[in-house]
């Protein structure tokens, strides 16, 4: 019998700490009213409004503003700068992640501080910083024009200032992952006789790549989405150096509104894979961190 | 498979963390390096293992200098005190991951980990992963990895450092058998006077960066060097009292001859709750004394007394001496003391 009324017992309780730690329900239910309202407004009612614009004309002419060359050479731009952006931003990342957490060396906080940069200056400003070094009347603007490069106004610009924007992402979202594992395992395959690149892909990537791959899709999403500091460096020259961003404003900008929200929407589907695939990789790290103990 | 430390030092800044070690270790000691946390143990024996490089000093492994080879190139076992398992692999890749660095063939890799699972008394278990183990079995774990390439020596750092009283118990007995089995030279870090006791053939105790006794368990716990080993290893009464004539130490009704300390001089006396001497009756060489509280310890008994105007003595009477006795609080004894240390 008493293993019966141990866990009623057990129930009482947690009811009665349940009333003692909650607010009484019309404040609970006033408060995730107020969260929902400013959620659908902010968030939700936008989101809507780009899809309703985008079809207000009909799928016709939706499937002919995606389908338009200048369309197609942005979306072009945009993925060609992402598959540059994003892989040189996981090598940059690690590797910046790794020295900060595994080193103690002087100018350490210096390197800390430089990664959190691109965060804190406004994207315009970070395409003025290329526009001043590359540009005809910038530091290198005249060897360049006179080696028949083109850094400004062309792809190169577009990439170099997209790196670097998104280049804190993964290092950031590596930092506390490799604090939090510590060294203890290289140190072991150190000892073991591991060389340093086995040792990264063997034993500290398998610990990192959940962490890894969260920086890698906010990367990714930031690198295809950048607007400010690539509109300083673009020129926006169509069909050669628009992305999609850029494109979107320069369609809304030429009052054609079902084109704009057409290109648009897929910006918008951008980022719904990217807080899917962001929420698969929480679950799955939860996961194994669960398993772990 | 010797281990020669001559003359390291290691700075962390401002801070020093060891100061000109000497440590000899011949082919098949086994030695623990006893001290405080800070004093600088842990950071010898990385430097030993590699994993720290000391600022001056030479390590030779094998009578080898070994001070310019990484971590990898020494062939040492390293043992953690969080055991740093690969979370990601099975119990059988971490035990092999050494013989699979060194591109040894799978057949014979396999081999050697079954070996070792029975070693470690783990047979059947290679297929699960650290998370699925206890404290016990992962430290197991951690010690069949080191063992599997055959290292020249075996380094632990606190092994059994985060395990609870029991495991702990049955590992040290364990790693004492391992080391009679294998013959290896092993090294290893705490700060449990009773673990380096039990297990080791000598006993390095370490403070403040410098090594300020070694010696065999028993002349460690005897012959204490200096103030500091006499505090930090097994307990101690100690007494502070000024010497009446050359050579003469009185406390209270206690007399003590104290060789080399000057009248008037301060000197610090101490001696172990086991070597004093408590009676019913006056034997020889006693004082009267009062008992003012008992404790049971399980094999001994610890009775503190008073001598009188506030001065307290501990003693430990073992088991059968003390039931035999029946002294109870409140009692008047006579107690006397076999033998002290003056500092």
């Amino acid at each position: 019998m008493a293993g019966i009324a141990a866990p009623s017992r057990l129930g009482l309780g947690e009811a009665k700490l349940n009333q003692v730690q909650q607010d009484p329900a019309w404040a609970r239910r006033l408060l995730i009213f107020a969260a929902l309202l400013s959620l659908g407004l902010l968030l939700v009612l936008p989101l809507a409004t780009i899809l309703v614009e985008a079809l207000g004309k009909g799928w016709g002419t939706y499937w002919a503003a995606i389908g338009d060359p200048e369309a197609l050479a942005a979306v072009r731009l945009t993925l060609l700068t992402a598959l540059i952006c994003v892989p040189l931003n996981l090598v940059f990342g690690v590797v910046a992640a790794w020295l900060l957490t595994r080193y103690k060396f002087r100018g350490r906080d210096l390197l800390l501080t430089l990664v959190d940069l691109p965060f804190s200056v406004s994207p315009v400003l970070s395409g003025l910083i290329y526009v001043l070094l590359f540009g005809l009347q910038g530091w290198w603007g005249a060897w360049l024009n006179d080696h028949n490069i083109r850094v400004i106004f062309a792809v190169p610009g577009i990439v170099l200032a997209t790196i670097f924007v998104t280049f804190p992402f993964i290092a950031r979202e590596l930092i506390p992952v490799l604090e939090s594992t510590g060294k203890d395992e290289e140190e072991a395959a150190k000892v073991l006789g591991a060389s340093p690149l086995r040792t990264f892909f063997q034993v500290t990537l398998p610990n990192i790549k959940w962490g890894l791959l969260y920086g890698v899709i906010l990367c990714n999403a930031r690198a295809m989405g950048e607007f400010g500091a690539v509109s300083v460096v673009s020129g926006h020259i169509r069909g050669e150096t628009n992305t999609l961003p850029l494109h979107v404003e320069i369609l809304y900008n030429e009052y054609q509104f079902a084109a704009s929200f057409a290109a648009a929407s897929l910006l918008a589907l951008l980022a719904l894979v990217t807080l899917l695939a962001k929420n698969i990789v929480e679950q799955r790290a939860g996961r194994e961190r669960g398993s772990a103990q | 498979m010797s281990i020669e430390v001559k003359g390291i030092t290691k700075r962390f800044g401002a801070f020093t963390a060891v100061e000109g070690i000497n440590l000899d270790m011949p082919s098949g000691d086994l030695v623990a390096l006893l001290g405080p946390s800070g004093s600088g143990k842990s950071t010898l024996l990385r430097i030993i293992a590699g994993l720290e490089t000391p600022d001056e000093g030479e390590v030779h492994l094998t009578g080898r200098e070994a001070t310019g080879l990484s971590a990898r190139e020494r062939n040492v076992g390293f043992v953690f005190q969080h055991y740093a398992l690969f979370k990601h692999m099975t119990v059988a890749r971490n035990i092999g991951f050494g013989l699979e660095v060194r591109k040894v063939p799978q057949a014979q890799i396999d081999r050697k980990v079954s070996e070792l699972l029975g070693l470690i008394q783990l047979q059947g278990l290679g297929g699960r992963y650290p998370s699925q183990l206890s404290g016990g079995q992962r430290q197991r774990v951690a010690v069949a990895r080191a063992l599997a390439p055959e290292p020249q020596v075996l380094l632990l750092d606190e092994p059994f450092g985060a395990l609870d009283a029991k495991v702990r118990a049955e590992l040290r007995a364990w790693v004492r058998r391992l080391h009679d089995a294998t013959g290896m030279t092993t090294l290893f870090v705490t700060h449990d006077q009773d673990e380096a006791m039990e297990v080791a053939h000598r006993v390095v105790i370490m403070d403040h960066g410098r090594i300020v006794q070694e010696g065999s368990p028993r002349a460690i716990f005897d012959k204490p060097a200096t103030q500091f080993v006499a505090d930090f290893v097994g307990e101690s009464n100690r007494i502070e009292a000024e010497a009446t004539e050359d050579g003469l130490v009185v406390w209270g009704p206690l007399r003590f001859a104290a060789a080399g300390v000057k009248k008037g001089q301060l000197a610090r006396i101490y001696f172990r709750p086991h070597n004093v001497y408590v009676t019913g009756q006056l034997e020889s060489l006693q004082v009267p004394a009062k008992i003012v509280g008992e404790r049971f310890k399980g094999a001994f008994t610890e009775l503190e007394m008073d001598l009188g105007a506030g001065r307290r003595l501990m003693a430990h009477l073992p088991r059968g001496l003390s039931e035999a006795s029946g002294f109870k609080v409140g009692d008047s004894v006579w107690a006397g003391v076999t033998g002290y240390h003056v500092f």
